[in-house]
This record gives structure tokens, C-alpha cells and sequence, in this order.
């Protein structure tokens, strides 16, 4: 599954990471040499394996659906670029 | 006594502020000191937290005059600095977190301090703890205080080189596919990544959510197990955290290990084991098998597919973790954005580097449309294949082991190539995707670099694995050698 320039920018948009041209063609070399080296797995019979995806197969454990967490949004937002009036302030979305 | 209080273990120190014999005040003065002459080589320090430091270490002492303090009252620590500490600048290595004030602790510092330790700052690491050198952090390399033109491994590489040039005799690290057990490796100290669960990840800034596990590094299995009895334990803020009784990891470490049945991999001793290593870890067998334990070989036979599986799985989860990362709530924001899209975009060009980067687009490029099943879909098939393996040797023996790395730390610079990079978790990165725990503990040098041995358990055998490093430590002094620059300018 050789990976193509398009598809580096397109992953680049998907992830809203801004990458120039010439930024794709450098990750386009790296990440085309790492996929050569995961394609390794494509040789291994998995038919009829399950999926792991929690190393414990845990499951979600539930709690009651009570309030836990006080509000402590000015101190939240202490840390944030741009707030006002306890509002996170970002460009214009709806003109 | 004094004069050497950086060469002691965690253990000593304890001991040594129980008898009176030191301060938590006196301690924590003489570390910072060293930090502040020291560090400049090394780099090891993100963050020092120096007021804050004596603070706690008068708290401690005061607690101790009282008749209240417990085993580690008064016990300098460091942070890896992927723990969130309330106040304190928290950075992840990232140009992202530059300016970050966590507003709260993470689980493991609010345990830490309630055992009355005191954190000197946060340490060095990888850029969110995707590394294995310790070159990819936005405040720079750190220095192997054995050589310092070697890495110190990674990603808990700042950890990893204080505790060895005697900064502090312990440090928190997390590993997700070798970053405790390889920089200990690297720089000739021990450290533990715990069974996935038994450390609350609550407060640990996220990579790879199935994957990551914080855990102790110091000076030896004692000093591990001293940390294990503070942090284990269940977390109702993790909902991953296991709801599994603790045991006291101190209690097992003075077991015989007469009838120990050792397994070494045979994947584990192949092709790209350096010579020095390799005779290493059989010089180590040796000792084992003088303290009366039996070893064979045995296989792990999808040991050679578990790096394509994690570079699937890991970059997966960190393309999600890391999608929070946007510029609106905390963290970097660029200059002027012209609209939303443009802020996402640019803030996140100039706050992640090249490696988080190229993690994110392969994560992002494997879960999209027409390529989840694949590559996400098969990792996970692998990963059940890999972790099958482990149960599998684990009927047959106690404990398996084997090197930690397949060389030693590896000079600054030298891996430009981001596979050759990966290849270097070969024997690590396995025991995460199995989510068991495993060690590493000094076993000797080569070219003056140090050796790890890899030791590892099924799930929650911690007790048994401190047990296991700590009667080597109690046959061998390799983890009580310290690199010549801890005593310049000491």
C-alpha cells in the first residue's frame, strides 16, 4: 500500500496540521518507510482473530450518574490564549 | 555520611532521614545545589521547583519532629514532566505545553505528596513521550551523565540522567513502549513499568491511552518497590485503573529464588544483539542460576511483529489524544488567525515538532476510510497474537528475561532515520502491547556505556519481578556504579 504525496495532505488536513508542499514531500519519504515496515503485518494469518484492544480486556466500569466535579471554570480558564466574560474567544465561525 | 548523601538510594535516604542523621531541609538544599552546578551538562531539568521544594521539605520535617512521618517523609523526587502538577509549568517536552499551568495534580503527584515526598521540578522527556532518545523534546537533548556525547534513552531520558548523576535518587517515568525501561538501561539505573492499570494515568498527559503506564526509576528494586507502595493502586478518575488489591511490594523482595524458572526468549537473543550486551545478560543468567534458579529457552514467536503493530496502534491513539490540542482552551495558539480552520491548522504546525507530527499524520492516514481495517484492525489482531505468546511462556516459567536494549546508549545524532529509531524498542515494545509488567536493572557496561537486564512477569507480578532484581542486586554492585561526572564539582 505504497502511500501517495495527496495522501500525506490530506491526513495533514484531517488532522488541521498546515503542511506546505515541500513539508509533505520530506514526510511523505519518513512515513512511506514506516508503513513499508508495518506492511509486515499484512504476511501474518489473522483469520478468525479477535481484535485487542484493552491489554486486561477490562470493561468500562460505571458509576452512578451523580454530580462529582465542582465548577471551576475560572481557574480552567486561567490557562486558556483568549477568554471573555468566562466565554473561550476564538475567530468569527458564523458571519 | 553527609558528604555522599547524593550516591544513596532512595532506600538509604530514607533510612538516613528516619535516623536523624540528615533534614528533608539539608537534603533538598545539597540536591538543588548539585542540580544548579550540574545540570547545565545535562539538561535533565525541564523545571526546577525550588521553593516549593524547601517548602515541602520543611513540611516534612515538621511532620517528622511530630512522631508522623512515614517511609518516604522527606524524600526528594523528580517528575517526568507529563505529569500534571497544579501551579507548576507543565510541558510535555512540547512547544505546545510552553506556557502550560496544569490547574490540577495528577493522581500519582497528589499520592506522591501525601507520602510526604518532595519534588525537586519536572524532568526532560521526549516531546510527549515519543522518542526513544530524548532528542525530539522542544527544551533539547539530554546528556548520558556516562558519556556525554550519548543519549540518555527515552522518552523518560531526563528521569533516566538524574537519577544517575545523583540529582535525586528517584524519578516518576511512563512508558508506552520502552521510555522507563530503556533509559534505565541507558544510564545504569533500575526501572519498572508497571502491569497497564495499577498506576493511575489520571493527570498523565496522554500518548497511547492503551498502552501507557507510569511507573517508579532510582536506584534499585528496593527503591522501585519504596515507590510502588506510594502510587499503586486503583483510581476511580482512570477508568482503565484496575480495582485489584495492592500488595506491600517491600515485603517479597527478601525471598530465595531457589526453584525460579527463567525463560529467555530466543527472539530475544538474535540478530542486531550487540556482542558486549548479549554477554552481559548471559554473565547475569549466571548469577541466577547460582542463587538456584533454572533457565531454558523458550519462543515468542510474533516477537518480529511487534514494532509494526505499535506503529499502527500508538499513532492511532496519539492522533486522537492530541487532537485536544487546538489552540482555544490552553496551550499554543498562532499569531492572527484569519478564521477557525487557520487557527487549528497553524497552532498546531508550530506547536508539535517533526516527530509528533509525523505520528499524528500516520495515525490519521491508518483510521481513515479504506485503511482502518488494514491497519488498525490487523494491529489489534497482532496484538492479541503477541500477548497470547506471553500467557502461552508464562505457563512454562516465572519469569522471562533477556536484554533491554539490543545495544548500548547510542551516541547523540546517530539515528537520523525515524525506523532505525524504532528498531531500538525491538525488546521493550512487546511488554506494552501485552500490557505486562516488566524491569530493568543494571548488569554491567559496555565501552563504559551501561547494560540492562529485562526482566519480566505475567500481569501484577510486580512483587515477584522487585523480588527477582532485587536478589541480583543483592549478588552484583552494577546498579551501585556511578558515572564520574556525579562527582565533579560534588
Amino acid at each position: 500500500m505504497a502511500l501517495e504525496h495527496a495522501e500525506v495532505l490530506r491526513a495533514a488536513h484531517l488532522a488541521r496540521i498546515d503542511l506546505s508542499e515541500s513539508d509533505a514531500a520530506h514526510y511523505l519519504d519518513d512515513i512511506r518507510r514506516i508503513l513499508e515496515m508495518v506492511d509486515q503485518l499484512q504476511s501474518l494469518d489473522t483469520e478468525g482473530v479477535a481484535p485487542l484492544a484493552h491489554p486486561l480486556e477490562a470493561t468500562q466500569r460505571l458509576r452512578a450518574d451523580e454530580v462529582t466535579e465542582t465548577s471551576l471554570r475560572d481557574e480552567y480558564q486561567r490557562c486558556a490564549p483568549q477568554v471573555e466574560n468566562g466565554l473561550y474567544l476564538v475567530p468569527r465561525v458564523v458571519e | 555520611m553527609t558528604d555522599k548523601l547524593h550516591h544513596m538510594t532512595l532506600t538509604e535516604t530514607a533510612k538516613a532521614l528516619d535516623a536523624g542523621i540528615v533534614s528533608s531541609r539539608e537534603l533538598t538544599q545539597e540536591l538543588l545545589g548539585r542540580i544548579d552546578r550540574l545540570d547545565g551538562q545535562l539538561n535533565s531539568f525541564i523545571t526546577v521547583t525550588a521553593d516549593q521544594a524547601l517548602a515541602a521539605a520543611d513540611r516534612a520535617d515538621q511532620c517528622r519532629a511530630k512522631g508522623e512521618a512515614g517511609p518516604l517523609t522527606g524524600a526528594p523526587i523528580a517528575l517526568k514532566d507529563i505529569f500534571c502538577t497544579k501551579g507548576v509549568k507543565t510541558t510535555c517536552g512540547s512547544k505546545m505545553l510552553d506556557s502550560f499551568v496544569a490547574p490540577y495534580d495528577a493522581t500519582v503527584v497528589e499520592k506522591l505528596q501525601a507520602a510526604g515526598t518532595v519534588s525537586l521540578g519536572k524532568t526532560n522527556m521526549d516531546e510527549f513521550a515519543m522518542g526513544s532518545s530524548n532528542e525530539t523534546s522542544f527544551y533539547g537533548a539530554v546528556k548520558n551523565p556516562w558519556d556525554l556525547n550519548a543519549v540518555p534513552g527515552g522518552s523518560s531520558g531526563g528521569s533516566a540522567a538524574a537519577v544517575a548523576a545523583g540529582l535525586v535518587p528517584a524519578a516518576m517515568g511512563t512508558d508506552t513502549g520502552g521510555s522507563i525501561r530503556q533509559p534505565a538501561a541507558y544510564c545504569g539505573i533500575t526501572g519498572l513499568k508497571p502491569t497497564y492499570g495499577r498506576v493511575s494515568r489520571y493527570g498523565m498527559i496522554a500518548y497511547a491511552s492503551s498502552l501507557d503506564q507510569g511507573g517508579p526509576m532510582a536506584r534499585s528494586a528496593e527503591d522501585c518497590a519504596l515507590l510502588m507502595n506510594a502510587i499503586a493502586g486503583h483510581d476511580s478518575r482512570d477508568s482503565t485503573s484496575i480495582a485489584r488489591g495492592v500488595p506491600n511490594y517491600s515485603e517479597e523482595l527478601s525471598a530465595p529464588l531457589a526453584g525460579l524458572k527463567i525463560g529467555l526468549p530466543k527472539e530475544y537473543f538474535g540478530e542486531g544483539l550487540a556482542t558486549d550486551v548479549g554477554n552481559a545478560i548471559q554473565d547475569a543468567i549466571k548469577v541466577f542460576e547460582g542463587l538456584g534458579a533454572t533457565v531454558r529457552e523458550v519462543s515468542l514467536p510474533h516477537t518480529s511483529y511487534a514494532i509494526p503493530a505499535y506503529y499502527v496502534i500508538a499513532p492511532a491513539e496519539a492522533s486522537s489524544n492530541l487532537s485536544r490540542y487546538d489552540g482555544v482552551r490552553f496551550g499554543h495558539r498562532c499569531e492572527n488567525p484569519t478564521d477557525l480552520i487557520d487557527l487549528y491548522k497553524r497552532t498546531r504546525a508550530e506547536g508539535f515538532g517533526e516527530e509528533v507530527k509525523r505520528r499524528i499524520l500516520i495515525g490519521t492516514h491508518t483510521l481513515s476510510e479504506g485503511f482502518f481495517d488494514a491497519y488498525y484492525k490487523k494491529a489489534q489482531q497482532v496484538r492479541r497474537l503477541i500477548h497470547q505468546d506471553f500467557l502461552d511462556a508464562f505457563e512454562e516459567v516465572d519469569v522471562l528475561m533477556g536484554p533491554a536494549a539490543p545495544t548500548p546508549a547510542f551516541d547523540l545524532g546517530a539515528k537520523k532515520d525515524p525506523v532505525s529509531m524504532y528498531l531500538q524498542d525491538i525488546y521493550t515494545i512487546a511488554i506494552n502491547l501485552a500490557g505486562i509488567p516488566g524491569i530493568s536493572v543494571p548488569a554491567g557496561f559496555s565501552n563504559g556505556r551501561p547494560v540492562g537486564l529485562q526482566i519480566l512477569g505475567t500481569h501484577f507480578a510486580e512483587a515477584r519481578l522487585l523480588n527477582v532484581a532485587h536478589q541480583f542486586q543483592q549478588s552484583t554492585d552494577w546498579h551501585l556504579r556511578r558515572p564520574e561526572f556525579a562527582e565533579e564539582n560534588a
